[in-house]
């Protein structure tokens, strides 16, 4: 691990945090301890210089808005057909969802899940927990729920990462964070810990992207113009 | 059990309850950070709540009358009335913020039962107490607070606010004091971080601040909250302004609802906020919004008819 910023050709990928609103600002800092310096995302053209994106925690319908009213929805699903990662924390979850339990808002439809939001209720049973999830070693994650969605649902291929296990009041377990292919969905935040491992695991991720020859290919068709 | 107006006693219990193991401070905290870069507005009907949520803000402030009526009405401003609030909730899946008058703690226990997400103890309403805010670690609901400098800012955080604000001077249309007072917690800071160990308590002593919340700020740089610029936000511009200054999100009180086109007003400064270091982009989006709110000149206001001097 080295500190150095990222290009290309040393073999680091290159992670972008969409920055229309949110925390993205804790995202940065988790993947700079990690040593990689990831770029705020505000213009869809910025999709072309990265190989993952996470759509951080915020407001979902704000975020869904933004994304909307600075034309991202078409690139952005293009961009993650071709193999580009993607990783929703908490409102990014609910933002790439299929469908959602409530009419509003639309999701945009980039992982085969369905989501309900506020679930757990609202600020006041805000929580922590502690998380084991497949994939990450060593002891339980920490995870802050804050106003969190779970997933209702999910497609196939799409596996279970992390459930909250069923209550003493009845509620059943819920899946908390899923995976398919290159696509992450998490209801909690790991950026509000201390804690890298998942924004590691998020980076092989990209590197996978990055290294994808198939995906390069299709890049370089959509951008003939950038070098 | 000693006050939390007692600076020593206030950090104490700030460096207790922030552990993550202990209280709820990561998931109250937490709730302001997800709030980042973003609007909240004053509405005051659940059909004004539904515009907002339509135009992009993160979050609704909901209350009886806006700061503006407040002040051409004059008397007594207290805690709007459950039902206004529950219908608010009703309408819309953002989180919602009520305010609670300084020093109203029972106020603020029913805010809690009525599951407002965010408590504001706040200015704008009429001070229940002249001498104690209300000691905020006591509830599950996080709270806002505003602050015109590093002092009152850490003197709230000690009390156990979980995100900050500028009082401005609310319902003037004018942004001068939020500038004000925005870039007085920045010079603060930065006084700050450029003071050797020694002299820390000494300027907690000057600030009245928890001197444990001083030598955060020395250690990190910033306030150990979100910070939230409000009062007299009116135009795109001033919320970019703000944002370019280095608030975290903004409040909008009466600069929407007060607007010629509060729809068109709303979406265009949720637009600003996101695009604050863009001139082009800001340009065109403060294009045609008709007549902002009217505005009063925040200096002429003498200072016994400033809302910003209540509470300390």
């Amino acid at each position: 691990m080295n500190g150095n910023a990222s290009s290309p050709v040393q073999g680091q990928p290159r992670i972008g945090v969409l920055a229309l609103q949110g925390d993205f600002a804790e995202h940065i800092h988790m993947l700079d301890l990690i040593g990689i310096n990831a770029i705020e995302v505000r213009k869809v053209q910025q999709l072309n210089e990265i190989d993952g994106l996470i759509i951080p925690g915020g407001e979902s319908t704000t975020i869904v808005k933004l994304l909307h009213m600075f034309d991202f929805v078409d690139d952005l699903t293009a961009h993650v057909e071709s193999g580009m990662a993607l990783w929703g924390t908490c409102a990014g979850m609910i933002v790439i969802a299929r469908e959602l339990a409530d009419p509003y808002p639309t999701p945009i439809n980039l992982i085969d899940i369905g989501v309900a939001r506020n679930f757990f209720g609202r600020q006041v049973d805000s929580f922590e927990a502690e998380l084991n999830i497949t994939g990450i070693e060593g002891d339980p994650m920490r995870a802050v729920f804050i106003r969190a969605p779970i997933v209702q649902d999910t497609g196939d291929g799409v596996e279970t990462l992390a459930i909250v296990p069923a209550k003493a009041d009845g509620t059943p377990e819920q899946a908390v964070a899923v995976k398919k292919g290159r696509v992450l969905a998490s209801s909690f935040h790991p950026e509000l810990t201390e804690d890298t491992r998942l924004h590691s695991l998020f980076v092989d991720l990209a590197n996978e992207a990055r290294t994808d020859s198939s995906r390069v290919s299709h890049t370089t068709e959509e951008t003939p113009s950038t070098v | 059990m000693a006050t939390s107006t007692n600076g020593a006693a206030g950090a104490q219990r700030w460096k207790e309850m922030s552990k993550p193991e202990v209280g709820d401070w990561r998931v109250k905290g937490g709730l302001a950070q997800m709030l980042k870069g973003g609007v909240i507005m004053d509405v005051v009907t659940p059909d004004q709540a539904k515009v907002a949520e339509d135009a992009g803000a993160v979050s609704v402030m909901a209350l009886e009358r806006v700061p503006s009526d407040i002040r051409r009405d004059g008397g007594v401003a207290r805690m709007s009335d459950p039902d206004l609030i529950s219908g608010i909730i009703d309408a819309v899946s953002i989180p919602v913020m009520a305010k609670a008058r300084i020093g109203h703690f029972v106020e603020a226990q029913i805010l809690e039962s009525l599951g407002v997400d965010y408590c504001d103890e706040s200015e704008v309403l009429t001070p229940a107490d002249n001498e104690y805010h209300i000691d905020k670690w006591q509830y599950k609901m996080p709270y806002v607070c505003g602050a015109r400098n590093i002092g009152e800012a850490l003197r709230r955080i000690g009390e156990g606010a979980a995100m900050i604000r500028t009082k401005g001077e609310a319902g003037t249309g004018d942004i001068v004091h939020a500038v004000t007072h925005a870039r007085q917690i920045q010079a603060d800071i930065r006084t700050i971080q450029a003071a050797p160990t020694e002299e820390l308590m000494t300027l907690a002593r000057d600030y009245g601040a928890p001197y444990e919340l001083v030598v955060e700020v020395a250690r990190t740089g910033k306030l150990p909250v979100v910070n939230f610029a409000a009062g007299g936000i009116a135009t795109p511009a001033d919320a970019a302004l703000l944002m370019q200054i280095g608030v975290e999100g903004v409040f909008v009180g009466s600069g929407i609802f007060k607007s010629d086109n509060p729809a068109k007003m709303a979406d265009a400064i949720v637009r600003a906020t996101t695009h604050f270091n863009d001139p082009d982009m800001l340009a065109e989006i403060s294009r045609g919004l008709g007549d902002a709110m009217p505005g009063i000149e925040a200096n002429k206001i003498p200072e016994d008819q400033q809302l910003q001097t209540r509470g300390w």
